[in-house]
This record gives C-alpha cells, sequence and structure tokens, in this order.
C-alpha cells in the first residue's frame, strides 16, 4: 500500500515539475518582451474567440427552433454531431500540434518512459481546442434546463460530449498527420454530406438516434467515457514503446529530387533568385500553404457579391478586389526578406546585388497578382463593374503596392523557421505586419471611396488605375530607393535573423 | 591582402574587440586561436561586414569592407550552418553559389570532381536536402562550397569542429594546398591547437578581444600555445 503511495506522490511530483518547466520554456523564451503585444494580441483575440463560441451556444437552442420547428433542438443538434465529429478531426488534422517533440530532452533523464507518456498525453488534454466545445456546450446546456430539460440527463449529456472531444483529441494523436487518413476523413465527409444533401440516404437520421441516445439514457455516458480511456490506452501503449529518438521522435526527411527549373535563366542575373524563391515556395510547408490559401482567397468575393447588403456599398468591392488580387502580395510580401532569414548572412557576405534580389522578389508577386487577377476573371458574372474594379486594383497592386510592401520588409528583423506549420503560427510577426496592412489595404480603399462618392465609379477606377501605372512606370527609380534602404537596414537584419526562438 | 586598423566593436560600454593593428599578406594561411568569447567570430563577422565595427576599419584587397560591396566577388567564407540553405540539395546548393559567383554548371562539376574524396560519397546524390544532412555533412558542404569561384580570400570559422578524423585530415591537405598552390589567403579559426599549427604559417591569438601573440608557426609553436592557454 504504502509503496504505490510513494510511487504516486513521486509521479505527481514529476508532473508538476514537467509543468513548471512549460511556463518557464514560456516566460523566458528570449522574446518575449518583443512579442508579448503579439501575445496580448492573440490572447484577446482567443479571448473573443471564447466569447464568440459561448454566445453561440446561448443562441443555437433559438436557432435551432426557428429553423426546425417541429423537432426537439436536442434532435437537431443530434442529427448534426456526426459532421461535428468528423469536422473537427478534419480541422485538428491541420491545427493540432503534436506534443512529442519537447520531450526530447528528458529522455537521458533518470524519468521513467511510462511517466513521459502519461504526461504527453495529459498534457494535450489540457489543449486549447478541447476547451472551445466546453464554451460552446456549457451555454447551450445551461439554456436547454431553462427551457425545461431534466437536469441530469442534460448534464451528463455535457460530460458525454466531453468525452467524446477527448475521443477526437486522442484519435488525433493517433492519426499522426497521416495523410491517408485524411483523404479518408475528408472523402467520408464529402459522401456523407453529398448522400444527405441529394436525399439518397440519411446519414443523419442514421446517426441522430445514437447521438440523441446519450441525452435520451443517462446511463450511455459510460460509453463515450469508456471509448476515451480506451483510446488514451491505445495512445499510452503506443507511446510508452516508442520514446527513442530513431521511432517517433525523428523527423521524417523527405526524398529530395534535385530540379533544374533551366527557364529561370531566361531572366538573366535575377533568374538565380527567382529560380530560388521558387525552390523554397514549394519545398518548404508555411509558403507552400500560403500559395494554397492565397488560391482559395479567389472565392472570397462571393460572400460580397452575391449578398444584398453589400450592393449599395461598392467601396467594400474595392476592398474585396484589393484583397483577393493581392492576396498573396500581402501574404508574401509581407515577411520578405525575412523567408530568407535563416541564411541571411550567408546572403550578405556572398556577392549578391541586393537589387537583383528584390527585383526577383518583385516579379515573383507580380506574376501572382496577374494570375490571382486572371482568376478573378469569372466575377464579370456580376457585372461589368465588377471586372473594371477587379482591374482598377490588380494594376494598383502591381504599381503602388508592391513597392510599398518591399519597402516596409527592411523593416522585419524577425526570423522564420520555414518548415513549421503556417496554421496559427505568428512568428516573424511583429508591429510590422499590422503596420504594413495600413498602407496597403486602406489606402486605396479611400482613395477609391472618395472619387467614388465625388464624382463616379469610372472616376474611381482610373484613378486607382492610373496610380499604378504611374507606381510601374517609376519601378526603376523606386527599386533603387528601396535597395539603398534595405543596405542601411542590413546589420540590424543580419543580427534579428539570428535570434531564435521567436 | 587585409589590412586591419584601429578595429573595435564594443557593446554597451563592454569591448568585445580591439585590433590596433593587423595585417595579412596575399597567399598567408592565418589562424586564429583563443577561448571562447575572445573575439574570434566577432572578428571574422567584422572582416564580412556582418556586424558593424564600433570605429576603425578592414581593408580587404584595397576595399573598405564596410563602405563598399567590392571585395566580395573574391572573398568567400563559410561561417556556420545558417549559411547553407536547408530546402536545397548539396548540388543545388553549389550551383547557385556557383551562379552567383558567375560560375557556369560545368565549371562547378570540375571543383566538385576534385573534392570527391573529400565528400567520400556522403554528399552529392543523396537525394536528401542540405537542413537533412548530419552536421558534419552539412560542413563538408558549407566549407567546399567556399571554394567555388576561384575566392582569393576564404574564411572558414571553426572548420575542424564535427568533422570525422579522416575528414579533418583530407581538409588540412586542401587547406595547405589553397595557400601554397593558389596563392590563396585562407583565415581559419580553431580551438584545436594540434591542427591550427600544422596548417597555418602564422598564429594569432586573441584573448579577451585582444591580440596577445602574433606567431610565425614553427616547430616550437604547439608548445607556446600550450603553454599560453595552460595558465
Amino acid at each position: 500500500m504504502s509503496n504505490t503511495n510513494t510511487l504516486k506522490t513521486k509521479t505527481n511530483r514529476m508532473f508538476k515539475k514537467f509543468t513548471a518547466l512549460q511556463w518557464k520554456s514560456f516566460f523566458r523564451s528570449s522574446n518575449l518582451g518583443k512579442s508579448l503585444g503579439i501575445k496580448i494580441l492573440m490572447g484577446f483575440f482567443g479571448v473573443y474567440m471564447l466569447l464568440s463560441l459561448a454566445g453561440m451556444g446561448t443562441g443555437m437552442y433559438f436557432i435551432l427552433k426557428k429553423i426546425l420547428p417541429n423537432q426537439s433542438p436536442m434532435w437537431s443538434i443530434s442529427q448534426y454531431l456526426i459532421y461535428w465529429v468528423l469536422i473537427e478531426l478534419f480541422l485538428r488534422y491541420f491545427m493540432q500540434k503534436l506534443p512529442v517533440m519537447d520531450i526530447k530532452p528528458f529522455l537521458t533523464t533518470p524519468v521513467k518512459k511510462s511517466t513521459i507518456a502519461h504526461y504527453i498525453l495529459g498534457r494535450s488534454a489540457a489543449s486549447i481546442y478541447n476547451l472551445l466545445t466546453f464554451f460552446f456546450v456549457v451555454p447551450f446546456a445551461i439554456v436547454l434546463i431553462f427551457q425545461g430539460y431534466q437536469v441530469l440527463n442534460v448534464l451528463l449529456w455535457v460530460v458525454a460530449v466531453m468525452a467524446l472531444v477527448l475521443c477526437i483529441n486522442y484519435v488525433n494523436l493517433l492519426i499522426n498527420k497521416n495523410e491517408k487518413v485524411l483523404i479518408g476523413l475528408v472523402s467520408i465527409l464529402l459522401i456523407g454530406y453529398g448522400l444527405d444533401y441529394f436525399g439518397i440516404f440519411s446519414v443523419k437520421e442514421l446517426f441522430a438516434p445514437i447521438f440523441h441516445a446519450l441525452y435520451a439514457y443517462p446511463i450511455t455516458v459510460m460509453i463515450p467515457i469508456a471509448l476515451a480511456i480506451g483510446i488514451y490506452y491505445i495512445n499510452y501503449q503506443f507511446l510508452k514503446d516508442k520514446i527513442y529518438l530513431d521511432a517517433s521522435l525523428k523527423v521524417k526527411s523527405v526524398e529530395a529530387n534535385t530540379t533544374d527549373l533551366a527557364w529561370t535563366k531566361r531572366f538573366g542575373e535575377m533568374g538565380s533568385f527567382l529560380q530560388l524563391d521558387l525552390k523554397m515556395i514549394w519545398r518548404n510547408k508555411r509558403t507552400k500553404s500560403q500559395v494554397f490559401i492565397s488560391l482559395l482567397f479567389v472565392f472570397y468575393g462571393l460572400v460580397f457579391y452575391t449578398q444584398d447588403i453589400y450592393s449599395s456599398m461598392v467601396p467594400m468591392k474595392a476592398f474585396v478586389g484589393v484583397f483577393m488580387t493581392g492576396i498573396f502580395l500581402s501574404n508574401f510580401g509581407q515577411f520578405i526578406p525575412a523567408w530568407d532569414s535563416s541564411y541571411y548572412s550567408m546572403m550578405m557576405s556572398q556577392n549578391i546585388p541586393m537589387r537583383k534580389y528584390l527585383e526577383s522578389k518583385a516579379t515573383l508577386i507580380t506574376v501572382s497578382v496577374v494570375v490571382m487577377f486572371l482568376l478573378t476573371i469569372p466575377y464579370v458574372y456580376f457585372g461589368w463593374d465588377a471586372l473594371a474594379i477587379n482591374f482598377g486594383c490588380a494594376l494598383y497592386n502591381l504599381g503602388v503596392n508592391i513597392p510599398v510592401i518591399l519597402y516596409f520588409g527592411s523593416f522585419n528583423k524577425k526570423r522564420i523557421e520555414l518548415d513549421q506549420s503556417p496554421f496559427g503560427n505568428m512568428q516573424g510577426t511583429s508591429a510590422t505586419q499590422f503596420l504594413i496592412m495600413l498602407p496597403v489595404l486602406a489606402v486605396p480603399i479611400i482613395l477609391f471611396s472618395i472619387f467614388y462618392y465625388l464624382i463616379n465609379l469610372q472616376a474611381a477606377v482610373i484613378v486607382l488605375s492610373v496610380l499604378g501605372l504611374l507606381g510601374f512606370a517609376m519601378k526603376n527609380y523606386l527599386l533603387n530607393l528601396i535597395t539603398e534602404q534595405y543596405k542601411r537596414k542590413k546589420y540590424g537584419m543580419i543580427a534579428g535573423f539570428k535570434e531564435k526562438g521567436s | 591582402m587585409i589590412t586591419i586598423e584601429n578595429l573595435t566593436k564594443k557593446y554597451g560600454s563592454q569591448i568585445v574587440l580591439h585590433i590596433e593593428e593587423l595585417s595579412i599578406p596575399k597567399g598567408q594561411s592565418f589562424g586564429l586561436v583563443g577561448n571562447n568569447g575572445a573575439g574570434k567570430t566577432t572578428l571574422f563577422s567584422l572582416l564580412l561586414d556582418l556586424i558593424q565595427p564600433t570605429s576603425g576599419h578592414v581593408i580587404n584587397n584595397e576595399v573598405q569592407v564596410n563602405t563598399s560591396e567590392a571585395w566580395k566577388p573574391f572573398t568567400s567564407s563559410f561561417i556556420d550552418e545558417t549559411f547553407l540553405i536547408g530546402y536545397l540539395t548539396p548540388e543545388e546548393y553549389f550551383y547557385f553559389i556557383g551562379d552567383l559567383r558567375g560560375q557556369s554548371k560545368a565549371d562547378v562539376n570540375a571543383l566538385l570532381a576534385q573534392f570527391e574524396d573529400f565528400f567520400h560519397g556522403e554528399i552529392l546524390g543523396q537525394k536528401k536536402y542540405l537542413r537533412d544532412l548530419s552536421k558534419g555533412n552539412q560542413k563538408k558542404a558549407g566549407i567546399v562550397a567556399s571554394f567555388i569561384g576561384n575566392p582569393e580570400v576564404v574564411v572558414l570559422d571553426e572548420p575542424f569542429a564535427n568533422l570525422d578524423p579522416t575528414t579533418q585530415i583530407r581538409l588540412k591537405e586542401i587547406i595547405k594546398d589553397l595557400a601554397a598552390k593558389d596563392n590563396v589567403t585562407v583565415l581559419i579559426s580553431s580551438h584545436d591547437l594540434i591542427h591550427v599549427t600544422e596548417v597555418c604559417e602564422r598564429i594569432v591569438v586573441l584573448n579577451k578581444g585582444e591580440v596577445v601573440k602574433d606567431i610565425q608557426t614553427s616547430t616550437e609553436t604547439l608548445k607556446e600555445l600550450e603553454q599560453f592557454f595552460a595558465k
């Protein structure tokens, strides 16, 4: 008896130590002070998210009642829980980091592997993603109770849902970023929804009674709890044997293929940088997903063009125009030259003409703006105005925003690790990034609004286009100025990019 | 080839480097030794204009490095792994550097062929990105990259660290050849006294940012250095 007790206290002590270390790693990170502003901002954002979730939870009962007045909201929500499970798994695949790597330093310390495994798994249970559902479900449950639902049933239902969240959490760890599982998940999601949507087979009705049982028969709460414990145990078994450097902790390396991209040679001296940039974008997670995200933003305009509220708010369309054609410009451009931060000191001691380096970046962004504009051409469906606005905005982006964003890039001093996931990744972000958005987005919209309200749409579009063309005509001069600026800022950048762990 | 005049670097009130006068003639193999914090990397960084001098300057072949960039075409260096581009394969990296230094692919291939021994079959044709190579192999790639484009000055910071014994021996031959046959000025720093005395014609000892010894290497040198550092 006393033996198990000492073991328990020992384990407890270990846990406390681990947790303390976690705190230290946060507060002692070298640029805590510098990026505290960003952390606070992220904090506000988080609180805002949680509050909106709580708001949604509170309102959900009434929304469901209104949309589906003939059935109990509890039944309605049970119908959709299967989709929630699948979608949450899908989102977590991208968002949630696997906490495995942090454990490397403990391998050689006299801590039992089982303790380490429990610690990793326990910590992931406290993940922020699990809290999100909690903030939604609890207000929803409170409303249910006020609406006369059985208190005990509702409370146990909350417990059951949270147990499901833990199941999802641990299943996600098991999936371990396996692409095949992701594809399977997406297929199931699409097929299920398709069957439902076209009325071929009702997936909703199949799962509704199963999930509704969690409310109707309180004793069934045991099932998700047992499931969660089961999956935890599988994870534990799996992890315990894998805490070795060469097993789960090893970062997988991809087989490299040497490519030539000989066509870049046509760009002369700039070609070798262009080639380097293309390889960088394609071979690193963060930049690669940046491209896909940018492409998806082509659909952003639909939000504005399909809704009647915006039909009278023409300046919003200018916003969409600048945004859609300039999404890659701002996403990629704002971090120039931090993309090259990990080898910036080499670049600066090499025989590199700064000007060519910047020109190559400008060319890349120019191509992106043109491509994005071509992709937005179908918006002509909403009228020629849409096309004209997007065209003006694209020209403005080309002529004015490219030099602007390159200029502001010279204020970047924060390192970016290229091979980390872009989701929720604030690396390299500083006050500069927020300042950049002001001239890039706000200025054209303000200009557009002024001329639109003073004269008309044509005038507003012409002003943006002319400014763009002017900027384009002065490109050489502007690039020279920017080159000088980069040379002046060189030492600060080199020093800043060397600091790791931002 | 390289002249240092009244060079100082301060961080706050702390002087990390202060060199009154130092000149390195062309074709010399120059070794820099000193304990941690002696200022070796600071000196190399100043030489490559990666940090700004507080006062004084470095002149590399009549070019003042912090005012003109004309020294870059004939100077090359490998300081640490931040000189590598992780997402390229070694071949791509060599060609990129070659491009920057006006060397065609064929030129680079011809140069690489000379280093087949040095690479020991672990660098070329491995289908790996530089970021996935071991520390030692990364270093090999970086060092060889610094020989691309017939530089007149080569700066290597701690080239022997992390290398396996076979490679260390080969590297010593390479460095000696560079200085002797090709008249290249080679600057290396090291913690390993034996290596430096074997390779370098001249050894300068830095201590707390100042030059405390400036020796033409002879048979006595190793002993002298060992006595100095044993203190």
